[in-house]
């Protein structure tokens, strides 16, 4: 019943919002399935069941309606960014203690959905990079073309984790090739033409699941389930920057198309950084969130240690959200400016 | 002298009620740099323990001596003195263990609780009850920084008492988790302490809440009859 506008309704829920964003996550996971192979559909079953069974027993300890917030669909969410972001070959057990690390830490103690500042896929990713970093740096290589059989193995540990099946990323491959090569005059070009990392754009391979998010990112902006703010700002501010520094020195530094195909950039401005729990309030908030988070992810993923910036980038302007949407305030309607 | 009541009240605030990891949040830099085993915690709390109740003993006895206005710069060198004896004395006699705290035991003298207990306390009591206040104050945070040092040492290593050979040379660490284990390094690093630490002040809070609602359950009876008219 509505006596006063808004007259249009839609009818939104937590637990739509959060179907169609997987709905939006899954050309992306389709294009992995066959880049990578069936692995991160295993990854993906362990994350979802973790999610819900840490998800379960945490409301069950808190005392809160199992059913309304198990079926929300959020800890599924969380659960499926975690698998996409985690080695697709990496043990069992790595995702379901980065999976419960999330919903047990980094959401429930804060106090359940809503409540969270930090983005839980994230913290499960930071927490797991930081614990294991060899685990969590070991990519399959694509030259390898396995079963679902095998990565079951593989995953469940039953057979070796060889050598051959792991192969470096396409960031961690330029970042070495330049600071190994930095004597012998490596360049950019020159390393970027080895066809066995690198494709088109990005990396072989990884580019088209980038590709897939890239298009399923703008479905959820179409479909307004989340605005255009963040992600538009989260690219551009990757595109300036690595704009710039490629301008200034291409031998030294690849070029913006490179950095938006590759890594986390896409997955991360369209599901991550969008997260409304943890994202900036207010249009102009988001705008400098998405910014920051750009900025950040760039200079960490060529300047730092770690070979993508888009988790601890976005962990920490989570941490400024607050912050940002408290100086961000539109003036109320009728009112002259900001007094 | 002192009664057996204030005793058992100097006791329960040192080690519980007022327990200085975890309701007074002192001291939480050496809590974040020391406690990532469970051998380096107990070491430094001891070591603690022994400024503590000394200093608490020493300024009590000079409470009538020292002049107001400057009180805090001579129970900051009394202390400072007695932790200057326990450097030197540990260097000495556990040189192995003094290597591994390094810095943290000449840092005892900033840990806030040394001198918040003084100051507090040992300034306007009777020697012995600061020297039992001193030494039970420590005893808190020993039983805490324990607890914790143990907790992140089994989750990050899967062992526990590592390091007991500085202290103990025949003793060795128990390895309580398969030798495979890998490891879940951010309980050792500073984050985990720090959430940990929360999960030790929500556990103690739980406690006490619990306890105040079973104290509250047996209802007075006849006052609850004449309640409802």
């Amino acid at each position: 019943m509505t006596l006063s506008s808004p007259y249009v309704l839609k009818e939104t829920s937590v637990t739509w919002v959060m179907t169609q964003v997987c709905l939006a996550l899954l050309p992306g996971i389709a294009v992995y399935t066959w880049v990578i192979g069936p692995a991160i559909l295993i990854q993906l079953a362990l994350a979802s069941l973790a999610a819900l069974a840490g998800e379960a027993a945490m409301l069950k300890i808190r005392g809160k309606p199992l059913n309304l917030f198990l079926t929300d669909g959020s800890a599924l969410l969380t659960g499926w960014l975690i698998a996409l972001t985690f080695p697709p070959l990496s043990p069992w057990w790595l995702i379901v203690v980065g999976t419960l690390f999330a919903i047990v830490v980094a959401k429930q103690l804060y106090g359940g959905l809503g409540q969270n500042p930090f983005n839980p896929a994230m913290i499960a990713f930071a927490a797991s990079i930081v614990s294991f970093p060899a685990l969590m740096s070991q990519w399959p290589s694509q030259d390898m073309h396995l079963g679902l059989v095998e990565h079951l193995r593989i995953v469940f540990g039953l057979s070796p984790h060889l050598d051959s099946l792991t192969a470096a990323t396409p960031l961690d491959a330029l970042k070495t090739g330049l600071k190994l090569g930095e004597e012998a005059g490596a360049s950019v070009a020159g390393l970027l033409a080895n066809a066995q990392t690198f494709g088109h754009v990005g990396g072989r391979g990884w580019e088209w699941i980038t590709l897939a998010y890239l298009i399923g990112g703008l479905w959820l902006c179409l479909r307004r389930i989340i605005t255009w703010h963040v992600p538009a700002s989260f690219l551009a501010a990757v595109v300036v920057l690595s704009g710039a520094l490629w301008l200034y020195d291409p031998r030294e530094f690849a070029n913006p198309l490179f950095h938006l195909f590759s890594g986390g950039v896409m997955l991360g401005a369209f599901f991550i950084a969008t997260d409304p729990v943890t994202c900036a309030s207010t249009p102009r908030g988001k705008l400098i969130f998405g910014a920051g988070c750009g900025l950040l992810a760039y200079v960490i993923r060529v300047f730092g240690g770690y070979p993508d910036g888009v988790a601890f980038a976005v962990l920490f302007l989570n941490i400024c959200a607050p912050l940002i949407s408290l100086l961000t305030q539109p003036p109320v309607f009728g009112a002259k400016g900001r007094n | 002298m002192i009664t057996w009541q204030e005793f058992k009240d100097i006791f329960l605030n040192g080690t519980w009620r007022q327990n200085s990891s975890l309701v007074q949040i002192l001291g939480m830099c050496p809590l974040l740099a020391m406690t990532t085993t469970l051998v380096n915690g107990a070491m430094l709390s001891l070591a603690t323990i022994l400024v503590m109740a000394l200093s608490g003993l020493v300024v009590s006895l000079l409470r009538n001596l020292i002049p107001y206005e400057i009180r805090i710069p001579v129970f900051i060198l009394i202390a400072a003195a007695l932790v200057t004896m326990v450097d030197l004395g540990m260097n000495a006699f556990m040189h192995d263990m003094y290597l591994i705290l390094g810095i943290f035991i000449p840092l005892i003298i900033t840990n806030c609780i040394v001198l918040a207990r003084i100051e507090v306390f040992a300034a306007k009591q009777s020697p012995l009850q600061s020297f039992f206040d001193g030494a039970f104050m420590g005893t808190g945070m020993l039983w805490t920084l324990s607890l914790l040092g143990g907790i992140r040492e089994l989750i990050g290593n899967g062992t526990l008492f590592s390091g007991i050979e500085a202290v103990v040379p025949s003793l060795h660490h128990l390895q309580l988790l398969p030798e495979s284990y890998p490891g879940f390094m951010l309980a050792v690093l500073p984050p985990g302490a720090f959430i940990l630490l929360g999960c030790l002040i929500a556990t103690k809070n739980w406690i006490e809440a619990r306890a105040a609602a079973r104290a509250k359950l047996p209802p007075p009876t006849p006052a609850n009859a004449a309640g409802c008219h």
